[in-house]
């Protein structure tokens, strides 16, 4: 019965795409109900597969390049002299569609010349990394370079208040103190613990 | 007779009985441990290689874990056959290694020792028996979890052990009428001389259907309705948690590797080196290097069945119950019975010289 319906639907209809097909219903041939072909068949493929390259890596070991803009974990940047650029201004917390980014301004006094560029800067700076949806918008938003994602993501956590990076985990090393971090985390991949 | 058993018979015999006894438990082992992995490469995976080196450690972490995971006994069931199940299957499975000759011999301390635990003359009839008392660990367990999904595993392996059992030994009927013995050393012995003296040259349809009928009587895929996880739930082990379930789990793989010994002893020459003259060898060489020789031989042979077993596993997908039993009752009992009537028509025809 099936089989006449397809075959009637199929001459007076025009199919819309050339994948119906009908469904054979012949009895099988000695060669098929003797089973033991097709399961040396199935076995050439099995043995075939063994010799297949493996699409797996070992991960912890051997990672995946990322491309270089991939967008990931902030970095707070800091200027040449080692002083941190942000302002606290505010614009990447309107501009984070996800609302994860919150900031305290504190008033640069005398003497911390040598920590803060401008004369404003962020006493407290979050990112709670589980809102994030990582669109790179704070990146754009900033007029004073001082933040950019890198190309790594958030490890995972067993808290969620694991996840709210504070300026301690997101500021980039210091350049003069610590120039090898620095240029790690400035350039190619960034590891943070 | 029985008095004039010596000490250093015992001592010997007790010796062979634990390395047997031991190197089949470490073989069943890693034997696990190879599935996993042939397993993982014939699906393009890399298997488990994180305990020690290339996951060498995986089989002795698998073994902790089961041992250290919580034992339940359901409260319904009847708690000396639930643990009788596992251990029953477990002694059942080592015992068969007691007739399996595993080398030639050895001369140590001035003594010729047999690598066979017991030169059994109907040793092939005894294999056959502990076969069949093997399913009684699963049916014993099955019955004895009080559970719906157990008892149907266990039925499910008592009636295809009974219905796979008939085409293996009409299957073995040929192969001895050709042997003419039941002592599995003998038949080794009668392969050594070429490597076309090998049975699976005068058997090869005997040996087909007494390899599906061992795939069968392993529970192996495609004849592991028992434990159907699918539908049964893990059939005959359902129940079972803990070290009791790695009983299970670890019998079927005992089992898979003597079932592979008992092929090769049977239709692959056994020991035999192929295309080496043996004795020639052992005058060269020396006994007991040609002993290692042929252990080494024999333990390949084996190894061999066992990534076939694994490598049906990976491919053929399990039986429908009704196919099951039609393949066991309907074709491979015929064609046993065929083997053996060609057989036994040929034997004839060469005692009467080729006349009819």
């Amino acid at each position: 019965m099936r089989n006449i319906c397809v075959a009637q639907i199929l001459k007076h209809m025009q199919a819309l795409t050339n994948r119906a097909q009908q469904v054979e219903r012949k009895p099988m041939t000695l060669m098929e109900r003797a089973y033991l072909p097709a399961i040396f068949r199935g076995m050439a493929i099995t043995f075939g597969h063994m010799f297949k390259k493996r699409p797996t890596i070992n991960y912890p070991e051997v990672t995946r390049p990322f491309s270089p803009v991939f967008r990931g974990l902030h970095i707070l940047n800091r200027d040449e002299e080692g002083r941190e650029n942000c302002t606290a201004c505010g614009l990447c917390a309107v501009a984070c569609p996800a609302e994860a980014i919150t900031m305290e301004a504190a008033e640069r006094i005398e003497g911390e010349e040598k920590l803060y560029r401008e004369e404003k800067y962020a006493a407290k700076y979050e990112i709670n990394m589980l809102r994030c949806i990582f669109c790179g918008l704070c990146e754009e938003a900033c007029p004073k370079d001082a933040i950019y994602l890198s190309e790594t993501f958030a490890p995972a956590n067993f808290q969620r208040k694991g996840f709210i990076y504070g300026k301690e985990d997101l500021l980039i090393p210091h350049p003069i103190t610590e120039p090898e971090a620095h240029a790690k985390a400035k350039g190619g991949r960034v590891t943070i613990k | 007779m029985l008095l004039s058993i010596g000490l250093s018979l015992v001592i010997e015999k007790f010796v062979l009985i634990v390395v047997v006894v031991m190197s089949s438990l470490v073989i069943a082992m890693y034997a696990t441990f190879a599935e996993r992995k042939v397993a993982a490469i014939m699906q393009d995976r890399r298997g488990p290689n994180r305990a020690g080196p290339f996951g060498l450690l995986q089989p002795l972490a698998d073994g902790l874990k089961l041992f250290f995971k919580e034992e339940i006994i359901p409260s319904l069931s009847s708690k000396f056959l639930f643990i009788l199940g596992p251990c029953l299957a477990m002694l059942t499975a080592m015992m068969t290694g007691a007739v399996i000759p595993w080398g030639d011999k050895v001369h140590f301390f001035g003594r010729d020792i047999s690598l066979q635990i017991a030169d059994v003359n109907i040793g092939i009839l005894y294999v056959f028996g502990v076969v069949s008392l093997g399913v009684y660990g699963i049916m014993i367990g099955s019955w004895a979890s009080n559970n719906k999904f157990s008892l149907m595993g266990g039925l499910r392996a008592a009636s295809q052990i009974i219905s796979y059992e008939l085409a293996m030994g009409i299957a073995l009927i040929a192969l001895l009428m050709t042997t003419g013995t039941l002592s599995l050393k003998e038949i080794v012995q009668q392969q050594q001389e070429h490597w076309y003296s090998w049975n699976i040259v005068k058997q090869p349809l005997g040996f087909l259907i007494f390899l599906i009928c061992a795939f069968a009587e392993c529970n192996r895929t495609p004849f592991d309705l028992p434990e159907a996880e699918n539908e049964l739930i893990g059939g005959y082990h359902t129940e079972y948690s803990s070290i009791k379930l790695g009983f299970f789990l670890f019998v079927e793989y005992i089992n898979m590797f003597l079932s592979s010994a008992v092929m090769v002893s049977l239709f692959f020459g056994g020991y035999d080196i192929p295309f080496i003259n043996d004795a020639s060898l052992a005058e060269k060489i020396g006994t007991n290097w040609v002993a290692l020789i042929h252990a080494a031989v024999f333990l390949f042979k084996a190894a061999c069945f066992l990534f076939l077993f694994m490598w049906v596993r990976w491919t053929i997908p399990r039986f429908r119950y009704d196919q099951l039993m039609n393949l066991g009752w309907k074709i491979l009992i015929p064609l046993a019975l065929f083997n053996m009537l060609v057989t036994g028509a040929f034997i004839l025809l060469q005692q009467n010289n080729w006349h009819f």
